[in-house]
């Protein structure tokens, strides 16, 4: 593709992801973090968010797994994936988290369940979209072109 | 439809209707009221005539009677005259002549005043009478009289009195005269003959006068009582008409206003219409009445009038028949006297058969109502003989019963003598007309003698009853005086009356023709008959005159005195014709019965079509609620419809989106985003029909929030930008630099008509350009009139006739705040056909059914811009040649927030954008409008722009600024890739350094940075750009962000200066060369945190555990800070600081204690490291918290520059002041 027609698909896929909620204005100021001295600064810390939440998630499987949960365990976790759900911007994540955080100081198991089933779906949704736009930065960096900044 | 507009038009009608009706009705009302005027007046003209025929006929009878009277007084002066020259003879005493003349002056005078001449008229009699007395000394005047005689004749009967007496009078005994001529008339003897004639003419002028104000008195009678009763009635019913409609009227206004407050109540109007109809009923009714009550009182006047009439004429005639016959009775008691005085006192008598005869015969005209007068002598048995043989007759005795004026062949000779009797009353003397009585004994009639016998005990005259008098078969009456030889005192008793009594004066009246002859002299005698009774027996009245006809018809009675209290007369009148039909009553209340019926009409009618107008306007109305209630609830069902389909279908295009995320590959992806695309369509299609829903349903809402104007253009045209960039098509937007940079309005609303404007440009240009402009509306008024160039040098329609049509341009007056912006979206597309203009703005129109299909679209965008507009308080409009390409203009009305102090939040500004502050810019285009839109761009980065029109000029200006360099300085070039031509701007680098390289004296280094703005590039040129010259290039649509950006990796300003500009260039300066440890466990938070310090400039260190933090923080270090987060495992925030703070303490007290050397911990003596708290939650990590457990402060995770500067400028503040000092 284009050059352009990059900028615009990654602007346009940028839009809807803002919109929705998945990214909010975190991810821009991580982006204006990212200059040449490290050019793929983003792509790293996201990578990063990505195989460390991927870690959490199963930490915090393998801990509601157990017969008694240790919900102080499990909160760190959480607080965890709230704090770097937070740094990258996956405001959708980080909601989840605090629900997440409510129901491990209610102690409630059926609830942590539920937040770790959504919480586990919206990894997912944001680890595509992510993936999706480091896919595009990586192709517009390829074509030559700057990652165009998002405005939010 | 077609129904509406009959219903429509019927409408019209009854409105034209009743439009034209209201000046008939008032025509035909004031018709009615001409005609009942004039109907008034004719009636009271014809009253006033009749009025006036019967006073002029009572007049005449007055003058009449008055004449008469008169005639009578000098009749008896002439026979006094008359009298006088047949006694003169044998010597007649004057004295005893001038005592009767005197009695009858008095009586004359009497008379005179009686009937209504003044007391002048007979003062001038006597004052006549005396004249003859200097007369006779100075007879010089006498042909003076004579001529006045002539004159006078003919007008003044009573000169010819006067002369007659003069001429009697002229022997020379008149020396008494003087004795009872009064004094106070001499004055006018000297004047005699002004006199005279003031008397003819003073009586003529008199009755006249007298006449004609009766006139007027009956006159003003007549004229207020029908006349203002009738006008009365008219008001009256004219007001009960207008109260009733008035009423009508109110009753249907307040139920108006009731049903308005209620909605409808249909029996509620058609009661009124039944309370209105009563009253006109009612008000008919009423008016019918009036007439009726009009024609009953007009008729009963009439009637009352007549019988007036009736009364007036009937007492005229009894009195006049009295005056007459008291007259003659008067004449004969004054024969009576003459007899008395001149036979019986005279010896011997001055009196035989043969004067009386003469003199009574002479005399006659005296008494027109009698046949004859008869003298009869008190004759006492015992004279009988004596008497018999002193006039050689014997006293005979009447044949019959009856008076007799006797047959021709009667004869006296035959009769029998009078047998014995106590005393007898021969006549001896009679008239010529009755001389067949004398000798006949009166007393042996029956009724003479009870008359005679009367007669003499009372000493008046007596009547007897009527009775046939033979002669003429008429019926009559015998009046009787006694003849007494002495004076006898008034208080005489009847004794002494009988005794004096020397004789009977007889005189028969012939009734019938006494009457005939009265009433022949009076006028209208055929109007009326009149009836003459003798009701001395009240049982059986004799009728003495008159046709015995019983009629049934109204009949008046007047009492006539004859003078003889024993008998009683009386005279009935009555109308010889029935009378006629009251006319005038009966036009009268016909008219206004018609009136009445006929304003009767026209209000029913007028009720009639209001009620029915009403009725349609009810219907009307209801049509009208129904038809709105169905649009609103269309619109309801449309959007509640949109909204229902918008949920599901977020969910497909959900879906769709997540699909794509999937690993797909080549066809797959695409035919997910076709999908996509084709989902976006129709949701932006189902959004812009919720939007025209919404509008039409009133319930679309304006916001009003802060926004950049200029943002959204830049974005709304990217989005459009790659349409156009592919096709070549210039886009650009120019902003004026009057529109403040932030307004308060919608922007959602906004961007949308700026997206379907554009929208709508790019889809119908092929080639050419589109051109965004925003102006202040007062501004764009003055835009140059001469501007011809454009954007892409294709011709454009004029946009100020657009303009034109806006109120708002002419009249700009808005509040204090507002800020009316002229948007104008200019493009060289196809146009818009001539015939579809009209109907652009029509919902779901497109300029014609191909279009939709060539172009695709719903056609609500333009209708529903149209609507937001106006909600905007602006105006749309536009103006379109095919062929050449169609201008959209409007103006929109939003609040500038720099001047509405409500809100104060600092809007969220570009960061970037203080970057570019004070730099200089070049812009080189061969076109003065493109290069206008460039450097605004430029201009909102804060950099300083010249625009150089042509290539020279450019070199020039660059190579100037070059040459001098450190004066000015010239940061940025930018040339257009078709500047001067299509691709031309490409060479143009080359073209200077080849200038350059002439001049040979400016440096590589001072060159200003070369872009190059184009359109579009293809991949060859990308690539030769760099060989060209040029730094970089940027592509059109110009945004800010695209040129800040480029810019700045251009400048290299981004890499060291991002984000500096106010605090965090202070940030900048606090932190840069620091030290600093972040201490995270959360790999992701510390890398995060650890870039965003280093942007600062700090130098940064990273830690992943608490443990970590202590062991690095062991005095002596060299780090100036440690930002820590506080939820860490193993060992959190909090006991991390406050091992380190122990760490610290303990330091202090080895260096305090000597223990260990100052060297040891960096010639440092007072360790304490600033640590800041991280922390996401700010509920957790209070302020307190922090402090406790050793902490300086604490930051919010993400970093936010405001909070971080504020946290960290407490310290590294105060460390550079201490570094310093």
């Amino acid at each position: 593709m284009e050059l352009h027609k990059l900028r615009r698909v990654y602007i346009e896929f940028a839009e809807i992801v803002f919109r929705d909620g998945f990214l909010d204005n975190q991810y821009t100021q991580l982006q204006q973090l990212q200059d040449e001295s490290e050019p793929k600064f983003v792509l790293q810390v996201g990578t990063l968010f990505l195989e460390d939440s991927e870690k959490l998630l199963n930490e915090l499987r393998s801990i509601l797994d157990q017969q008694d949960v240790d919900f102080e365990k499990l909160d760190a976790f959480v607080r965890k994936l709230t704090g770097s759900s937070a740094s990258i911007g996956a405001k959708r994540v980080k909601d989840v988290c605090m629900t997440f955080h409510d129901c491990c100081k209610k102690g409630s198991k059926e609830g942590c369940r539920k937040c770790l089933q959504q919480l586990a779906a919206e990894y997912r949704l944001v680890k595509r979209k992510l993936e999706t736009l480091f896919k595009l930065e990586t192709q517009i960096l390829a074509a030559g072109g700057s990652v165009p900044l998002l405005s939010q | 439809m077609s129904r509406r507009r009959v219903s429509f038009s019927d409408g019209k009608q009854c409105k034209g209707g009743r439009r034209w009706s209201n000046p008939l009705v008032v025509l035909f009302v004031l018709c009615c009221v001409g005609c009942s005027i004039c109907l008034l007046w004719g009636l009271e003209v014809y009253g006033i005539l009749e009025r006036k025929v019967r006073v002029r006929a009572l007049g005449d009878e007055r003058e009449k009677t008055l004449l008469d009277q008169y005639n009578l007084s000098k009749d008896r002066v002439q026979a006094l005259a008359l009298l006088i020259s047949s006694l003169n003879q044998i010597g007649f005493y004057f004295i005893s002549n001038l005592r009767y003349f005197l009695l009858l002056q008095g009586r004359f005078y009497e008379c005179m005043s009686k009937s209504v001449a003044d007391e002048r008229l007979g003062s001038s009699l006597l004052q006549a009478l005396r004249e003859h007395h200097p007369e006779i000394d100075q007879s010089q005047d006498q042909q003076h009289w004579v001529s006045n005689k002539s004159l006078f004749y003919d007008q003044c009967p009573i000169q010819t009195d006067c002369m007659l007496v003069r001429s009697a009078q002229s022997s020379p005994r008149n020396e008494h005269m003087p004795d009872f001529i009064p004094q106070n008339i001499i004055p006018f003897t000297t004047n005699n003959d002004v006199i005279c004639f003031k008397v003819c003419s003073g009586r003529e002028n008199m009755s006249h006068e007298k006449v004609s104000v009766e006139i007027m008195q009956e006159t003003h009678q007549f004229f207020p009582e029908p006349l203002l009763n009738i006008l009365y009635l008219v008001i009256v019913e004219m007001v009960v008409f207008s109260m009733g409609f008035a009423l009508g009227i109110f009753f249907k206004s307040s139920c108006q206003q009731f049903q308005q407050q209620k909605h409808y109540k249909p029996q509620n109007s058609k009661g009124r219409g039944k309370w209105s109809k009563k009253f006109l009923f009612l008000g008919v009714l009423l008016g019918l009445l009036v007439a009726v009550w009009i024609f009953l009182s007009m008729k009963a006047d009439i009637t009352e009038r007549r019988k007036e009439t009736l009364v007036n004429m009937c007492d005229e005639r009894a009195r006049m028949l009295q005056d007459q016959f008291n007259v003659s009775m008067n004449h004969v008691h004054a024969l009576a006297i003459l007899v008395s005085t001149f036979h019986h006192g005279k010896q011997p008598s001055a009196i035989d058969q043969k004067t009386f005869a003469e003199f009574t015969a002479r005399t006659a005209f005296e008494r027109p109502l009698m046949s004859g007068v008869a003298y009869a002598l008190r004759v006492l048995h015992r004279e009988r003989e004596e008497f018999e043989k002193q006039h050689g007759w014997k006293i005979k005795k009447m044949k019959t019963e009856y008076q007799c004026l006797v047959k021709d062949d009667y004869n006296p000779e035959k009769l029998d003598p009078s047998p014995v009797q106590d005393e007898y009353a021969p006549v001896i003397f009679s008239q010529e007309t009755v001389s067949h009585i004398v000798s006949i004994d009166m007393m042996s009639g029956k009724e003479d003698r009870e008359n005679i016998l009367r007669a003499r005990a009372n000493g008046k005259g007596v009547l007897t009853s009527p009775f046939n008098l033979l002669k003429s078969n008429h019926l009559g009456v015998v009046l009787t005086f006694a003849v007494y030889n002495t004076n006898l005192p008034a208080n005489a008793t009847p004794k002494e009356r009988i005794e004096a009594t020397v004789g009977y004066l007889g005189a028969s009246f012939d009734v019938p023709s006494l009457v005939e002859k009265l009433l022949h002299q009076l006028a209208s005698k055929h109007t009326i008959v009149v009836n003459l009774y003798d009701t001395t027996n009240v049982s059986a009245p004799i009728r003495m005159y008159g046709p015995d006809l019983a009629s049934a018809s109204e009949m008046h009675i007047s009492n006539v005195d004859f003078g003889d209290p024993t008998h009683k007369h009386e005279m009935h009148c009555r109308f010889k014709h029935k009378p006629p039909p009251p006319w005038s009553a009966i036009t009268t209340s016909l008219g206004v019965a018609v009136i009445v019926l006929l304003v009767g009409h026209i209000f029913h009618a007028a009720l009639d079509r209001i009620e029915e107008v009403e009725d349609d306007y009810r219907q009307m109305r209801e049509l009208k609620v129904r038809a709105e209630a169905a649009d609103v609830a269309k619109s309801q069902f449309l959007a509640t419809v949109s909204h229902e389909i918008r949920t599901p279908m977020n969910g497909v295009l959900g879906m769709l989106r997540m699909l794509m995320d999937t690993d797909l590959d080549a066809t797959q992806e695409d035919f997910a985003m076709t999908a996509q695309s084709s989902g976006k369509a129709l949701i932006a299609l189902i959004n812009e029909v919720l939007d025209q829903a919404k509008i039409e349903s009133g319930r679309l809402e304006l916001e009003a929030v802060p926004f950049d104007l200029r943002d959204i253009l830049d974005n709304v045209l990217f989005l459009f930008s790659d349409k156009p960039q592919a096709k070549g098509i210039e886009m650009a937007v120019c902003v004026s630099q009057q529109v403040p940079d932030i307004l308060i309005g919608d922007p959602g609303r906004f961007r949308q008509i700026i997206t379907n404007l554009v929208g709508n440009s790019v889809k119908f240009t092929r080639e050419g350009h589109i051109y965004v402009s925003v102006h202040l509306v007062e501004d764009a008024k003055s835009v140059k009139v001469g501007q011809c160039e454009t954007l892409s040098g294709f011709h454009v329609v004029d946009k100020r006739k657009i303009w034109e049509n806006f109120s708002m341009v002419k009249y700009s007056n808005e509040a204090n705040d507002a800020v009316s912006l002229m948007v104008t979206v200019e493009d060289t597309g196809v146009g818009i056909p001539q015939d579809a203009q009209i109907r652009i703005f029509t919902p779901f129109m497109q300029a014609d059914s191909s279009t939709s299909r060539t172009y695709g679209g719903t056609g609500l965008g333009l209708s529903i811009s149209k609507c937001l507009v106006e909600l905007m308080g602006g105006e749309i409009g536009f103006i379109s040649k095919p062929g050449i390409g169609s201008t959209f203009s409007f103006t929109a009305v939003f609040r500038d927030r720099c001047k509405s102090s409500d809100d104060i939040k600092r809007h969220h500004s570009d960061p970037a954008l203080s970057d570019f502050q004070g730099m200089r810019a070049l812009v080189t285009d061969g076109r003065s409008i493109r290069a206008e839109s460039t450097a605004y761009h430029l201009k909102r980065l804060g950099i300083h722009v010249h625009i150089a029109i042509d290539q020279d000029s450019a070199i020039n200006t660059i190579l100037d600024v070059c040459s001098n360099s450190g004066k000015e300085r010239l940061d940025m070039v930018l040339v257009d890739k078709d500047a001067w031509g299509g691709g031309s701007g490409i060479s143009f680098p080359r073209l200077l350094l080849e200038r350059r390289k002439n001049g040979a004296v400016v440096h590589q280094e001072s060159l200003p940075k070369m872009f190059l703005v184009a359109t579009f590039l293809s991949p060859t040129e990308v690539h030769d750009l760099k060989s060209a010259g040029y730094v970089d290039s940027i592509l059109k649509p110009l945004r800010l962000s695209m040129i800040a950006a480029c810019i700045r990796k251009a400048l290299g300003v981004g890499s060291k200066r991002q984000q500096l500009k106010g605090q965090p260039m202070a940030l900048h300066k606090l932190l840069i060369g620091k030290n600093v440890l972040v201490v995270d466990d959360n790999a992701v938070n510390r890398k995060v945190a650890a870039c965003a310090l280093k942007k600062f400039g700090a130098t940064v260190t990273c830690a992943h555990s608490g443990k970590e933090a202590i062991r690095m923080l062991q005095p002596p270090h060299n780090f100036d800070a440690c930002f820590m987060d506080v939820q860490m495992p193993e060992m959190d925030g909090f006991e991390a600081t406050r091992q380190i703070r122990l760490m610290e303490d303990r330091a202090k007290e080895l260096i305090n204690s000597g223990d260990a050397s100052l060297e040891m911990y960096g010639n440092i003596a007072h360790w304490h490291v600033p640590i800041l708290a991280m922390t996401a939650d700010i509920i957790q990590a209070t302020h307190e918290e922090c402090l406790r457990c050793g902490m300086d402060d604490y930051v919010l995770k993400p970093f936010e520059e405001q909070q971080l500067y504020s946290a960290v400028a407490r310290f590294f503040e105060f460390d550079v002041v201490d570094g310093v000092s």
